[in-house]
């Protein structure tokens, strides 16, 4: 895989992030990407045929407790932080008839 | 009253009322804001909070109350992990202001233990650094030598115990972050195993990697910091549910016999020589007291670090979604719609080096790079894990640096943060394989620069880990050595 990191491709990636950068920052990450995903191909020599994922270093899967309520956050607490709100909800700019979100 | 200095000392002089807590606190306070300005250790500080605190614990004690391991020692705690008195700002722009509505089950276990939190200290953004130069509080310096880092990202609390501003802090350590600021400021810096304490109020970088650590003076402070902090907790559900030994706090320090695991590789190329000196000596004394070193191999350990930056960064790119200026945080003013928001908010308000690394682990999840990248590094995180089941059949602890050189200079490597991520290759293992790992103070190189021991073990094994570092405390007396008063610039 090419460490080739063009400037087309920071943008790709920048709005699967949904990092809105300038055009400065978009070349200098350019330059950085290439490096670093260069530096990573170095796991290409491991041979890894065989080999099972470790996405967690323990064994624990699907840790669940009863399906019972109780307390949680306060309404009016959950809201302390939000830098819009009204009506008792997190205000934002329309949603509908924009183009991609 | 000379106030004591260890954290065990502290709770004993409160306890017995030799010292009030809020002479303590008071104390503590005054340091800090004194030592501030040069070295902008703090954040924040709790002043009125942790005065109220220290002062309901001397009245607790006057009426024969019950006192907690830790009653009256003041605390410092990283800024990413949330406290609900003051502010949570990770050191991002992204949060500054942020009220956390809740208290981390880390700073709730050591409130209940009667320490005093005294505020939050200062670290690379969201954890993504080495240097603690990354901050929108600006750059934390080394109190050894303030033209130095003290090391990252949780810098700011290594430097506050090395300055004896606290005698114990809360860091979080994801690829060496507890360690590696352990090093460079010559204190003892420990990262539990994987699930040994809570993430539950550790605001997420890299969630299968990272756990919350203590900082202190001595390997018997870590040992008491982390018997309050560890367990199980609901909230947390990659958290183990695995008993914690009662004797975790009680060590006995016995060398003779400890299997430690030397791996060569360790000494190549790119090891500073003078670190490579005080880590070698180091080895010596163990040795000297009836420790056997034993050759061990980690063939894939030169993949770590690859592996660490697509695995780390790819679970950052999740765990930051969650900054988009909706709910919480800064949010854009320029925003057209709801696109918009996300992305003006997110490129206005996270800084450089954590976009990098968003931008990395968005691109090593991506369709067509997938299998290639963020795939490719769990298989060698397998292969990274199995090295050390290995070499632990053999031994009982690893032993090798923290970092390849000591403290560097400020700005030195902050334009190539592929030299920055280089830094991590001693630490970063043990984060991929789940293991517990401490970083105790070893000697000083011919600059007077503090230089770390790193010893490793196999996941949950805290009191064979601590056991060792205790043993080499008790015949070194590295870990006592202060840097100069840090206080007028």
């Amino acid at each position: 895989m090419a460490g080739e990191f063009d400037d087309n491709l920071v943008r790709h990636v920048a709005h699967l992030a949904r990092l809105k950068l300038s055009d400065e920052v978009i070349h200098s990450f350019a330059s950085h990407l290439s490096r670093v995903v260069d530096y990573v191909n170095l796991l290409n020599e491991v041979d890894t045929e065989g080999v099972p994922e470790t996405a967690h270093p323990l064994a624990a899967v699907g840790v669940m407790r009863d399906d019972t309520v109780g307390p949680s956050v306060d309404h009016d607490e959950a809201l302390r932080n939000a830098p819009d709100r009204g009506d008792g909800f997190f205000r934002v700019p329309k949603v509908l008839d924009q183009g991609d979100a | 009253m000379t106030i004591p200095d260890t954290m065990s000392e502290i709770a004993n002089a409160v306890r017995s009322g030799v010292c009030a807590a809020e002479q303590i606190a008071t104390d503590a306070l005054s340091r800090i804001h004194r030592a501030q300005p040069a070295m902008n250790a703090f954040i924040s500080t709790h002043d009125d909070e942790a005065l109220a605190d220290a002062r309901r614990i001397d009245k607790a004690r006057d009426q024969g109350e019950r006192l907690g391991p830790l009653c009256g020692v003041p605390v410092a705690v990283k800024d990413n992990i949330c406290t609900k008195v003051g502010v949570t700002t990770c050191g991002s722009r992204m949060l500054s202001g942020f009220e956390s509505l809740y208290d981390a089950f880390a700073v709730q276990r050591l409130r209940q233990a009667g320490a005093v939190i005294v505020g939050k200290t200062n670290l690379d953004e969201f954890g993504m650094g080495s240097s603690c130069e990354h901050s929108a509080s600006g750059p934390t310096r080394n109190p050894w030598d303030t033209q130095r880092v003290p090391g990252g990202s949780s810098g700011g609390s290594a430097a506050a115990v090395a300055a004896r501003l606290v005698p114990g802090a809360l860091g979080s350590d994801t690829g060496g972050s507890v360690r590696q600021p352990a090093s460079f400021c010559g204190v003892v810096g420990l990262k539990p195993s994987y699930g040994r304490v809570s993430r539950s109020g550790l605001v997420a970088y890299g969630s299968s990697l990272e756990q919350v650590g203590p900082l202190t003076t001595t390997v018997a402070d870590s040992a008491l910091m982390l018997s309050v902090i560890a367990g199980h907790d609901t909230n947390d559900s990659t958290c183990a549910d695995r008993v914690v030994p009662d004797d975790l706090g009680a060590l006995h320090g016995q060398l003779a016999g400890v299997r430690i695991g030397v791996c060569e590789a360790h000494f190549a190329e790119g090891l500073d020589a003078g670190v490579a000196q005080v880590v070698r000596a180091a080895l010596d004394t163990l040795a000297a007291s009836g420790a056997m070193l034993v050759p061990v191999s980690l063939p894939h350990m030169k993949y770590a670090t690859a592996c660490y930056y697509l695995i780390a960064t790819a679970e950052a790119s999740g765990n930051l979604a969650r900054f988009d200026g909706v709910r919480y945080g800064r949010r854009s003013e320029d925003a057209k719609d709801i696109g918009d928001l996300y992305s003006r908010s997110r490129g206005e308000f996270l800084g450089l080096e954590v976009q990098r690394r968003l931008m990395l682990g968005t691109y090593a999840l991506s369709s067509g790079y997938y299998d290639a990248y963020y795939a490719k590094a769990l298989k060698v995180r397998t292969l990274v894990k199995r090295d050390f089941d290995a070499a632990f059949a053999e031994v009982d602890v690893i032993a090798s640096p923290v970092a390849p050189t000591t403290a560097f200079a400020r700005g030195e490597k902050i334009d190539n943060p592929l030299s920055m991520y280089l830094g991590d290759v001693y630490t970063i293992a043990a984060n991929l394989a789940g293991l517990c790992a401490v970083s105790i103070p070893a000697g000083f190189d011919d600059a007077g620069l503090p230089v770390g021991l790193q010893l490793q073990a196999a996941p949950f094994q805290e009191s064979a880990l601590l056991n060792v570092a205790h043993g080499f405390q008790l015949i070194t007396d590295f870990h006592r050595k202060q840097p100069p008063k840090v206080e007028a610039v």
